[in-house]
């Protein structure tokens, strides 16, 4: 028990460290359940991630991933629609450090595989996924989905029946995509504590 | 004089050692891999977006289907992250039964992937030996979750249920004789010419390349990085176990076939010792909130509190306060971690795994550059892919 709360101490310190550090461009730290979190602005991502890598011995990036706030109840209006999450992990200190970075739909990221190349994949996911463009990335295409999918499946907008499916064309003796009848049942609805659900 | 030029090749991905559903493009100059691009995804099944539309209880049979063969390791990732946001710790118990079975687990897959990797490399009879062993882990995971592979047995909160009787006795034989049958492994491919002829200096990455990479597990200690989850960020019991964590000194692919082969020794080693403890001392296997776990069978037919738990749990769930976690495990492969956001309801806002596999298959074009053909195929089989994993 004694170890942990020596951890979490040694966690807060780091995150006031990391405020001085980057005091014009990280907008919001808060100490997580499990890490400390910080919110840097879009355009000094690469720069914040060199000096992570470099000062603060976060060699590597364990995680990168999109999630589409538009639909979360703790949602502002006006804030950007989708976050980016960077989960990185310090070897040699025996740490972990998450970073988000807001932005909006058609806005552009700076890839940061130029300092982890672990990112290219992670990025062509969150393309993939959610249409996030990360600029000055290698070699942006999708990764997960077919070849010419249309769409970004884990968009909120996105239902989870899709659009199409896939036929066999026995004339043309291949498989043709058609536009999907599936309506999108819901067994178990989505509540919260204390809401009367009728 | 003719026109030399190079050659594309497609490999995969219904080729036998393609391990499943990798379709690779490769360039060629003769026998040279100049470039390899693998097209990842035939395996996606969208289970990201589904565990959206899915209560967190219902969530926990698709983590079998991420590695396939590792599937309560997948679990317990999930179930330690849905415990850190509702704030609960599983009872002791249940916490050795999860170690226990994590590291059959751990077993379990790197017999899999022995087999495999030696089978794609050209050795058939490590295959029928490992599956020997893999049968018999499969037995104990039907004894205690009714399904031979995906168990669905760790559960937010504890484990399913208690081991039945006369369990700890059979898995306590198979410590005895396993460590046996990894010798036998050994003698099989340690010393063997011709599997050294093929995995020695094939595919090296140094400290630096794994670091850059994302490697974890068995991969960024093949490279000499004393990196173990189990170590360094201890989850449920691993603080209490002793054993050792096996390095490598360069990194490539006969180091990477080492070090797994240790950690089935150092994984025996702590299932021994979950035995005895587990034998001496008996308690509960949940956490005594039937608001988070099901009751008792035996209550239900007689209180209608117990009923109306049962009935809340398995229809409505439970809900989990607002937040965010990322939860890593140990996993036979690597650092396997669930990122969950929860919006205060009964399933989760957004939830991402992180699947070591994915990092390691992507740098495959590094690891191959300047290599042969066939040595592809080494890489491949020593990276220990598993298309559920990596495509989600």
């Amino acid at each position: 028990m004694d170890e942990v709360l020596t951890q979490e101490q040694g966690d807060l310190s780091e995150l006031t460290v990391l405020k001085e550090r980057f005091a014009t461009t990280v907008l919001k730290a808060v100490e997580g359940i499990d890490c400390p979190t910080i919110v840097v602005g879009k355009e000094s991502i690469v720069d914040v991630c060199h000096v992570l890598k470099s000062e603060f011995c976060f060699e590597q990036m364990i995680d990168l991933c999109g999630v589409d706030m538009s639909e979360h109840p703790k949602h502002a209006e006006g804030t950007p629609r989708f976050e980016i999450v960077y989960h990185l992990l310090s070897v040699t200190q025996n740490k972990r450090l998450r970073v988000k970075v807001l932005v909006n739909e058609r806005e552009m990221v700076d890839s940061v595989t130029e300092v982890w190349s672990t990112a290219n994949w992670f990025e062509r996911e969150a393309f993939d996924m959610y249409g996030v463009i990360f600029n000055h990335h290698p070699d942006l295409r999708r990764l997960l989905t077919d070849y010419g999918f249309e769409g970004h499946p884990l968009r909120k907008d996105f239902p989870l029946t899709g659009h199409a499916e896939m036929f066999f064309d026995e004339t043309q003796w291949r498989c043709v995509y058609k536009p999907n009848k599936l309506e999108n049942r819901v067994l178990i609805p989505k509540t919260w504590p204390g809401v009367d659900r009728g | 004089m003719a026109e030399i030029k190079n050659y594309t090749l497609n490999f995969g991905p219904q080729h036998p050692s393609a391990h499943g559903v990798l379709r690779l493009v490769l360039e060629l100059d003769g026998e040279v891999v100049e470039r390899a691009d693998p097209h990842i995804g035939l395996l996606h099944r969208g289970t990201e977006k589904l565990f959206e539309y899915k209560t967190y209880n219902q969530n926990i049979p698709y983590f079998d289907r991420f590695d396939y063969v590792s599937m309560m390791a997948n679990e317990h990732a999930y179930a330690l992250g849905v415990e850190r946001l509702l704030g609960i710790q599983a009872p002791e118990r249940a916490q050795y039964i999860r170690v226990m079975y994590a590291e059959l687990t751990r077993i379990l897959n790197h017999c899999l992937w022995l087999g495999a990797a030696a089978l794609d490399i050209g050795a058939m009879t490590v295959f029928l030996y490992c599956f020997r062993e893999r049968e018999d882990i499969f037995d104990y995971y039907e004894e205690v979750s009714g399904a031979r592979m995906h168990a669905a047995y760790f559960r937010p909160g504890g484990v399913a249920r208690d081991l039945p009787e006369g369990l700890l006795g059979k898995i306590k034989g198979f410590t005895e004789r396993f460590i046996g049958y990894v010798d036998e492994y050994e003698t099989l491919l340690t010393e063997n010419r011709i599997w050294k002829q093929r995995t020695v200096d094939i595919g090296v990455m140094d400290k630096q390349a794994a670091l850059d990479w994302g490697f974890t597990g068995p991969m960024i200690r093949a490279s000499g990085i004393a990196w173990d989850l189990r170590k360094t960020q201890p989850y449920d019991v691993y603080d209490k176990m002793d054993f050792d964590i096996p390095i490598g000194a360069t990194g490539d692919s006969y180091d990477r076939y080492l070090v797994r082969v240790e950690e089935m020794r150092q994984s025996n080693h702590i299932i021994k010792q979950c035995v005895t403890w587990l034998e001496q001392n008996e308690g509960p296997v949940k956490v005594d909130d039937y608001k988070l776990t099901s009751p008792p069978r035996a209550t239900i037919k007689d209180d209608m509190e117990s009923l109306i738990h049962h009935f809340k749990f398995f229809s409505e769930g439970y809900h989990v306060p607002v937040g965010e976690v990322y939860a890593a495990v140990e996993h036979p492969k690597g650092e396997f971690g669930v990122y969950i956001v929860s919006d205060g309801s009964n399933k989760p806002y957004r939830m991402k795994v992180r699947a070591p596999g994915f990092a390691h298959l992507e740098s495959l074009d590094y690891m191959c550059r300047g290599h042969m053909l066939a040595d592809v195929v080494t890489i491949l089989g020593t990276q220990d892919i598993v298309f559920g994993e990596v495509d989600r």
